[in-house]
């Protein structure tokens, strides 16, 4: 069911905590689901310079967290915004398909983030110019990420 | 390794396998033709049959299948459609397998009125609802003997007294119970078995059919099986459900009593594991069920955890299944979701043994620390 490096991710996450100070924080999916991930991260020059995660969910979900932050740790902003859930999932060798839509919600988790690290500076220009409406839009209506037709909840 | 995932495979007894043996090779006969290799292959069968029907102590006919699936789907669609004219009303639990409940569902398409049973929180169904809804027109009611998933004995003697008021006839499907606790005294017109529960083969089962009760059969060809299922019928494996029917009817009282002390022992100390609770009923339960669930994380974590410490487990949580819904049967018990993917579900048999729940219990609070150390929703 799971590759070999979906299952080493889930064995051995890596930046698994929360960052008290965080820059920016940002949360996905839903415990009625059996998937929710919060993500946190700290900037520094337009760079992500410490990322860590927090998941409720499966091995994907783990696994999904953990090489989410990864791939994000030390990339600028800008850089970071192009990892979607598609990369996420090829970084780990592939994810059962039901998985990719419930359980992969790292990449969102981490678009979150970046626009709420733009919202508490109060940089609503930046997060129009890389056309991140929608996402602050749904964070302040406080509306949770739709995890696709394997899950109706 | 320690495996307690006995409700969803068990190995086969040796003693079964040296039964079966020469059913392949020496006595490879089709039961239905007309000389000596085939009249040994019937008497196979019909030997096989004897030992089942012992085992459940029932009186009528026994239809051998392809599994508990298949008889549980020849007892609803085989007696609905056979009895339409008596009517069309009928009942079933809400916490009976999908193997029941989907019939029922395809039944309802068929123009049947299906109503499903209410639970408690226990999983045990609720005896007013089947008094109240139960009318003339009801022709079947369907309830577990025991759940595969929660362990809940259903109060059966009540069922059978309610129905007794009623022309309705009862199917009990006795997968999870058979080897597990007494099943002889079932007072059902219809009851569900399989073979591998009782440490028999995989794709053999069996649906016993009370004396006067019809249904009409869902596969069509030679008339094998009195004509309620054809198919040239699968002989070692008829074989194999025999002799293991016939070793259970002698050893399930004292496997049972020792597995449910190994059962005791998991259940007081994952217990003891902050923010654990048992599902199903904490006495009427089966002797080998233990289902827990553990708040702020998630099943499939769990199983997948101990399976690398060489633990084998299952779940009710949605993430293992397919269609990423949580359990009913959990969901029935009034359980929220989020309470539902955090269960882990061990069943027992007859090969664990102390040093299996010795291995689980040392690893079992680790996994649990490490899992909620990364959730979002476990603040401590």
């Amino acid at each position: 069911m799971y590759s070999d490096k979906v299952f080493e991710h889930f064995q051995n996450p890596r930046n698994v905590g929360k960052i008290e100070d965080a820059d920016g924080v940002g949360t996905v999916g839903n415990p009625v689901c059996g998937d929710l991930m919060t993500i946190y991260i700290k900037v520094k020059d337009g760079r992500i310079e410490d990322i860590k995660f927090q998941t409720f969910g499966c091995a994907a979900a783990i696994a999904t967290s953990s090489m989410a932050t990864e791939m994000a740790k030390g990339k600028t902003i800008e850089e970071a915004l192009q990892i979607t859930r598609d990369a996420v999932a090829e970084a780990l060798g592939g994810l059962p398909k039901q998985k990719m839509h419930c359980s992969n919600l790292a990449a969102d988790a981490l678009r979150r983030a970046i626009v709420d690290y733009f919202r508490k500076n109060g940089n609503f220009d930046k997060i129009k110019e890389l056309g991140l409406e929608r996402e602050l839009e749904k964070m302040e209506k406080g509306e949770m990420d739709d995890h696709g037709e394997y899950c109706e909840a | 390794m320690a495996y307690f995932d006995y409700a969803s495979s068990s190995p086969v007894d040796r003693r079964v396998v040296e039964a079966m043996l020469p059913y392949m090779t020496d006595h490879f006969g089709n039961p239905s033709s007309v000389h000596s290799f085939g009249f040994k292959a019937r008497e196979a069968i019909e030997e096989a049959r004897e030992k089942v029907l012992q085992l459940i102590g029932g009186n009528g006919d026994l239809v051998f299948t392809s599994g508990a699936t298949e008889a549980n789907n020849l007892a609803l669609i085989g007696y609905a459609m056979r009895n339409s004219k008596k009517g069309r009303h009928i009942l079933i639990s809400s916490v009976e397998h999908m193997s029941v409940i989907n019939p029922a569902k395809y039944l309802q398409k068929q123009g049947f009125e299906v109503e499903f049973i209410p639970v408690n929180g226990f999983g045990e169904v609720k005896l007013d609802f089947i008094e109240e809804k139960l009318r003339e027109d009801t022709i079947l009611v369907s309830v577990q003997h025991a759940n595969s998933e929660i362990g809940t004995i259903q109060p059966l003697d009540a069922v059978s007294e309610i129905l007794e008021k009623s022309d309705a006839v009862l199917h009990v499907d006795a997968t999870a119970s058979v080897g597990k606790i007494d099943v002889s005294k079932l007072n059902a017109e219809l009851i569900t078995i399989s073979s591998n529960d009782i440490y028999g083969p995989k794709g053999v089962g069996a649906l016993f059919i009370a004396e006067n009760v019809r249904i009409q059969p869902l596969i069509l060809g030679g008339g094998q099986e009195k004509g309620l299922r054809s198919g040239t019928e699968n002989v070692p494996a008829i074989v194999g459900f025999g002799k293991a029917a016939e070793i259970t009817s002698k050893e399930w009282k004292d496997d049972s009593e020792r597995i449910k002390k190994l059962r005791d022992r998991i259940i007081e100390n994952a217990l003891k594991i902050e923010d654990s609770y048992l599902n199903g009923h904490p006495e009427r339960r089966l002797p080998n069920n233990v289902n827990i669930r553990f708040s702020y994380i998630e099943g499939e974590s769990i199983v997948l955890s101990l399976d690398m410490n060489g633990i084998q487990a299952s779940t009710g949580s949605a993430c293992s299944s397919k269609t990423l819904q949580p359990s009913h049967v959990l969901m029935a018990c009034g359980l929220k979701h989020e309470e539902a993917h955090g269960s882990l579900l061990l069943t027992l048999g007859k090969y664990n043994t102390d040093e299996d729940v010795d291995k689980l219990l040392e690893v079992l609070p680790g996994i649990i620390e490490r899992l909620r150390s990364m959730s979002p929703l476990y603040r401590r």
